[in-house]
């Protein structure tokens, strides 16, 4: 049954001239559900939430998104879905609430006023809504940008990169009232770069040059990749680290702040591998490893498979 | 003191191949340094011409004698004047001057020949369409001499004495709707056009190079929105503005430089507002083809300059070439020109302007047809 899923498209293509930038993604996402996109820039995670709500044309590609077709229904889809674009795309020479109003009219909403007025308290914007939409901060441009994306009480929000360039402090806000508002029953589709923000959604999906390489819940995606990863501390990592690069059987070595992650997807050759380091004055530790470590691991792989 | 960096060649060099690269990316740009040039060639060198020749004349004969037949064929024969018609009754000729038909109507009275042979120096009615006084100027200091001329071929033999008068006929010419000439009464009105263009065609050329520049056309895109409800959208304010220079132009028209304003104001405002419609969706459909805010600049100005100086304003539209004309017909200027100074100096009712009004029409529905055919509903 279709209807228990917010998104459900197979096929999804999209070329520009000869390149394919999204080739052939099938995705589901559940009514409800907070489900995290994430990849490298230009690995098409834009291209495909423009189709998706009818920006773009999708060269290739079918199925539903909120019940309606994806590819002929994209009038009844923008009616019912809030995007958010990753640049702030509201009028900076209007006011918040000049901005709210324009996009309260443009979608028809009737009690426009108390919908508006609704919308700024609930915002915490009330003391500024005459303030110019290009006067604010990024943080406060972002939480004009959600509010209006929400007032025409859409079902499903599609969020591109919407915490780029916020303070930890905002970001760590708006997470909370998506989550707040996925319990109310919306059902969101984030593009994002944060790990922390991947940890927080309840599925994920990674893409690379237009390809879907992995998607699940951050447990299933780390699980399938299948990476067994040490930890190591120590002096001279830096040095360490080229020299384990190199090494055959260590898929990647990555420094995160002051210590360094190791990884590959053969333990034991991994173990054999690192065996002459051990010697050296460091502290070797095998843990589980992280979405980071999974993510770099596929990026990493993906480059080998699609890049030219 | 503060210690400054000396003067670098290669710093400077870096912003001079800067630039180079960037003009040779921006081809609009680049075309407009070969295309303005030309253009300004073209219709300088060889489309405008300040001495208009072979005006259209039409001839009231009253008097159907060899003498009125010999003044036709000499003004058929003539540098400026070319015969289009005959007319018959005196409202013929004024509702010919009135639409911009003929340029002059010439009348050979009853009794014309009798009254030359009588020596009693038959008066000729020469009436000019004088609201642009540079357009008939050189034609009217010629009528005399043409007309004379004429008479000369046939005043031979016995009647060879009346030839050897100075003047065997008396000239009256009227220069109808600006009788003295002055070229205020022309520009003044022709100046609300020119400025409408210039500022409605810029001001919703901007309007959606602007959203695309600025980021907004995305948001705007993805809501449910058809493309005639945002491109009327955009034009419709501007109505206003355009009003407001209208009222500007036609205080000063009348205050300032006393332009007579013989035709409805009403029946001026509501062609204006056609006019101002037509440029704002001649705006509106640059502002669909240019990719930024300054390619929509330069193809205002592409079209400004022909409006300037194919439609009349500036140089006797009479004084093209065919060629030029035919372009000029397709400006909406050329018709609010003669629309504008037909109301205000010839006191032109609907009937003498709708024909105008209607091409004016006719363009702006032309243009804005492009313009949501040309305004994408997806960001591809």
């Amino acid at each position: 049954m279709t209807d228990s899923f917010a998104i459900d498209v197979r096929g999804m293509t999209k070329r520009f001239g000869e390149h394919t930038v999204v080739n052939g993604i099938d995705l589901q996402v559940r009514r409800g559900e907070v489900y995290g996109f994430l990849g490298p820039n230009g690995s098409g995670k834009t291209t495909f939430i423009r189709m998706l709500c009818g920006l773009l044309a999708a060269d290739a590609g079918e199925g539903t998104c909120l019940g309606f077709d994806v590819i002929n229904e994209s009038e009844a889809i923008k009616r019912q879905v809030g995007y958010m674009t990753q640049r702030f795309s509201f009028y900076e020479d209007l006011s918040i609430a000049e901005n709210l109003d324009f996009v309260a009219r443009m979608y028809g909403i009737p009690n426009r006023r108390d919908a508006v007025r609704e919308s700024i308290e609930r915002l915490g914007l009330a003391g500024r809504q005459k303030q110019l939409a290009g006067e604010l901060s990024g943080g406060w441009k972002q939480r004009l940008a959600l509010a209006a994306c929400l007032i025409h009480q859409p079902k499903l929000l599609l969020l591109d990169e919407p915490t780029a360039g916020v303070d930890p402090k905002a970001r760590r806000d708006f997470w909370e009232q998506i989550h707040d508002l996925a319990g109310q029953g919306l059902t969101f589709l984030i593009t994002t770069h944060y790990m922390d923000e991947a940890e927080r959604c309840d599925r994920l999906a990674y893409l690379s040059y237009g390809n879907l390489l992995t998607n699940g819940t951050a447990a299933e995606v780390i699980a399938g990749a299948g990476l067994t990863t040490w930890l190591v501390n120590g002096p001279d990592l830096q040095e360490i680290a080229s020299r384990l690069r190199s090494t055959p059987g260590v898929q990647q070595a990555v420094a995160f702040g002051t210590r360094l992650h190791v990884s590959g997807t053969d333990a034991d050759s991994l173990e054999q591998a690192i065996a002459p380091f051990r010697a050296e004055p460091c502290i070797w530790q095998q843990i589980n490893p992280g979405l980071e470590d999974v993510f770099i691991h596929l990026m990493g792989r993906s480059k080998d498979n699609f890049s030219l | 003191m503060k210690k400054r960096t000396p003067l670098s060649f290669a710093r400077f060099w870096a912003i001079v191949i800067k630039e180079f690269v960037q003009m040779r990316r921006d081809r609009l740009t680049f075309g407009m340094i070969i295309g303005i040039p030309v253009v300004q060639l073209m219709l300088f060198g060889y489309a405008i011409n300040g001495d208009p020749k072979r005006l259209p004349t039409a001839v009231l004969l009253a008097d159907s004698s060899q003498f009125g037949r010999t003044l036709l064929s000499a003004l058929k024969n003539s540098e400026y004047f070319t015969f289009v018609r005959e007319i018959h009754t005196e409202a013929e000729a004024e509702g010919a001057l009135a639409r911009g038909e003929v340029q002059f109507v010439v009348t050979v009275p009853e009794n014309f020949s009798r009254d030359l042979l009588r020596g009693e120096k038959p008066a000729i009615l020469v009436e000019a369409d004088a609201t642009d006084p540079s357009a008939t100027g050189n034609a009217i200091a010629s009528l005399r001499t043409v007309l004379n001329g004429g008479l000369r071929h046939d005043l031979t033999g016995p009647l060879a004495y009346l030839a050897a008068t100075a003047d065997p006929i008396d000239l009256r010419v009227h220069a109808r709707y600006n009788p003295e000439g002055i070229s205020q009464y022309n520009i003044v009105p022709g100046l609300m056009g020119v400025v409408l263009t210039m500022t409605m065609v810029m001001i919703t050329g901007l309007a959606i190079t602007r959203e695309r520049e600025r980021g907004t056309m995305e948001n705007l895109l993805s809501m449910p929105t058809r493309p005639l409800e945002v491109l009327l959208g955009k034009i419709v304010p501007y109505i206003f503005v355009g009003y407001i220079q209208v009222g500007l132009i036609l205080t000063a028209a009348r205050f300032l430089f006393h332009v007579p304003m013989a035709g409805s104001i009403p029946l001026l405002l509501l062609a204006a507002s056609v006019f101002i419609a037509a440029n704002l969706a001649m705006g509106i459909t640059f502002s669909t083809l240019a990719k930024n805010q300054l390619q929509a600049v330069q193809m205002t100005f592409f079209f400004f300059l022909p409006s300037l100086l194919l439609s009349g304003f500036m140089f006797p539209f009479r004084g093209m070439p065919g060629w030029a004309q035919v372009i000029g017909e397709v400006l909406p200027l050329t018709h609010f020109l003669r629309i504008v100074r037909g109301i205000l100096l010839k006191g032109n009712g609907f009937q003498e302007v709708a024909l105008q009004l209607w091409q004016i029409v006719l363009f702006a529905l032309v243009v804005l047809t492009v313009g949501v055919k040309r305004y994408r509903k997806t960001l591809d």
